[in-house]
């Protein structure tokens, strides 16, 4: 593979169309819930994220992440896989999850992503060996983690 | 060694041949040495001749020692080559040698003139200094199309003095709405601060209209030259403006250099930014006598080598002809608009029938400047992606980010077609069809 192509794994420009996630959704009504709005400066990329979960405790469950927002396909594509892959685990999971994703961006390529514990997000390690543009790949993960602790707050 | 350019027939229509622009390329280390590089990047930093770096080398090797201080012959020297240095870059714009300051950078010398307005306001300077001095119900203006570094410095100093910002504003095209002039720019008006040339769009902007309407209502005029005096001829008597601000790395100089130019009268009425050695006459523990222009203004030991590179980068400039340069570029640029504007889903931003340097700023449908930037680069084609230091701007043209493709003297048609190409590709590898 090419480095371009290392970089837009096919699974990264699907997630980049696709968009699961978005865009933004009210949660229920009872079900504590916590946003982030994250901006890149350089380039200008934003996202607002939403986590939506049924309990306050590492052991709740989260409903749901949605968000809206504007930028590369990276950045889109990491905001999507995020939202596909969070439904459904624990905000303790998540929590791993993100410490995890955040190691492999940080690698320069030399990260073996766990293919089974991060699934599509594992797409992303190609994306590690590109400084420029590991942030825009951890802008909607860094708004999920900032959301989730705005979540406890409330 | 020797990378002075070659002169040869001149092309009046295109300024350059391309078999003189293939001779100049040689004399660009980087360039030559980078293969499959197409370097389309030169309005945020321009590749240097060898003779720009040799005569730094040369001034370490032969020459270096401390300006306007020590009785060596070394020192003698040193200042010599300093001073020479202004004169030669001071010729290029044709100003005088003592209305030229040297800074860092044109960010340094846009902010030196509003601090130093800010220090006039807080009462420094004599009668003089009035012209400086701002308060309440003074006015600042700008336009939208401004780099940040010459928008912030004029809010900061309207804060700092309780002054207003005002700005023209671009129209939807990106073009400055002219007509606007008389009604912003008022007896209110003390500062009019605005760029010669577009950074993001190339455009050049009527100086005239901005100067005349500024001397009718008595405000100082402030042009932002970094992107017209690597392009284009640029005089400051014939533009008429009070200061100029300029950089040099963006016209084949080093980094860490650029300069303000200012009316002699006006930098000598102007009380100081920066103050310590070699700006001063006479110092007791109380208080300082400054130096006339240009060394009130150049506090602690100066960036001598770079000003000396910046000397050969003019000294190069003026052998090939600012005429021929920007006549070549106007060439590339027009090449480049055309066929951008021939590829399906790319759209050309900006206003179609406004005078242009070398530069082409683009939009591809469907797919988001960084990933532009990042398959361009994939093909070895280098361009700049992103808000350009002009988030004013590119709100007003209801865009976060764009692609902007620069040219400079060593760029070549074959340049220009291989972006082209590139470009033509970027929708079908993002798999965006519609």
């Amino acid at each position: 593979m090419s480095g371009l192509e290392q970089l837009y794994q096919q699974i990264i420009l699907d997630h980049a169309k696709r968009r699961v996630g978005e865009p933004l959704a009210e949660p229920e009504a009872g079900h504590p819930a916590g946003e982030s709005h994250q901006h890149n400066p350089i380039c200008g990329d934003e996202i607002r994220l939403r986590v939506e979960l049924d309990g306050t405790t590492d052991a709740s469950t989260i409903e749901r992440v949605s968000w809206e927002g504007n930028g590369c396909s990276i950045s889109m594509a990491a905001a999507s896989v995020l939202s596909e892959m969070a439904a459904g685990t624990t905000r303790g999971e998540l929590l791993e999850l993100i410490d995890e994703f955040r190691e492999m961006m940080r690698s320069r390529g030399t990260a073996e992503p766990d293919e089974e514990r991060l699934g599509d997000g594992a797409a992303f390690a190609g994306v590690s060996k590109f400084p420029a543009r590991v942030k825009c790949a951890m802008l909607s993960w860094v708004a999920a983690e900032n959301a989730l602790l705005d979540a406890a707050k409330a | 060694m020797d990378s002075t350019p070659t002169p040869a027939v001149a092309s009046p229509e295109i300024g350059l041949t391309p078999a003189e622009v293939g001779r100049l390329r040689a004399d660009f280390p980087l360039l030559t040495q980078t293969p499959g590089l197409v370097y389309l990047d030169s309005g945020a930093t321009s590749q240097k001749p060898r003779c720009v770096f040799e005569a730094e080398q040369h001034y370490y090797e032969r020459a270096n020692a401390a300006v306007h201080r020590g009785a060596h012959s070394l020192a003698v020297e040193a200042t010599d080559q300093y001073e020479a240095a202004r004169t030669a870059v001071a010729r290029f714009i044709g100003a005088d040698d003592d209305e030229l300051v040297w800074t860092s950078n044109a960010t340094e010398a846009l902010n030196l003139v509003a601090y130093s307005c800010s220090n006039a306001s807080a009462g420094r300077g004599d009668e003089a200094a009035e012209r400086f001095r701002l308060g309440p119900g003074d006015e600042i203006v700008v336009t939208e199309l401004e780099h940040h570094a010459n928008l912030i410095p004029w809010q900061e100093l309207a804060y700092r003095t309780g002054a207003t910002l005002a700005y023209i504003p671009v129209a939807a095209d990106g073009s400055l709405e002219l007509d606007r002039l008389d009604d912003v720019v008022t007896e209110r008006t003390r500062i009019l601060a605005f760029t010669h040339v577009s950074n993001v769009l190339g455009t050049i902007t009527d100086v005239a209209a901005f100067v005349a309407r500024a001397k009718a209502v008595g405000a100082l005029t402030v042009l932002d030259g970094c992107q017209s005096v690597p392009h284009l001829p640029v005089d400051v008597k014939a533009l008429d403006v009070d200061f100029m601000a300029f950089s040099g790395h963006k016209m084949l100089g080093p980094t860490g250099i650029g300069a303000l130019y200012g009316r002699r009268e006006l930098l000598n009425a102007m009380p100081p930014f920066l103050t310590g050695g070699s700006m001063i006459t006479t110092v007791t523990m109380e208080r300082a006598e400054f130096l006339p222009s240009p060394n009130r203004f150049e506090a602690g030991t100066q960036r001598i080598a770079q000003t000396i590179g910046l000397a050969a980068a003019v000294g190069y400039l003026d052998e090939v002809g600012m005429d021929r340069v920007a006549a070549w570029e106007e060439h590339l640029g027009a090449r480049m608009a055309a066929g951008l504007t021939e590829i399906d889903g790319v759209r050309l931003i900006g206003p179609g029938s406004v005078e242009r340097i070398g530069t082409a700023t683009f939009a591809v449908d469907g797919v988001h400047p960084h990933d532009v930037g990042q398959f361009l680069d994939s093909r070895g084609v280098a361009v700049r992606v992103g808000h350009h230091c002009a988030q004013p701007l590119h709100r007003a043209l209801g865009v976060t980010a764009t692609t902007r493709a620069s040219t400079y003297l060593y760029n070549t048609e074959d340049d220009v077609d291989a972006l082209l190409s590139a470009v033509a590709d970027v929708r079908g590898f993002f798999g965006v069809t519609s």
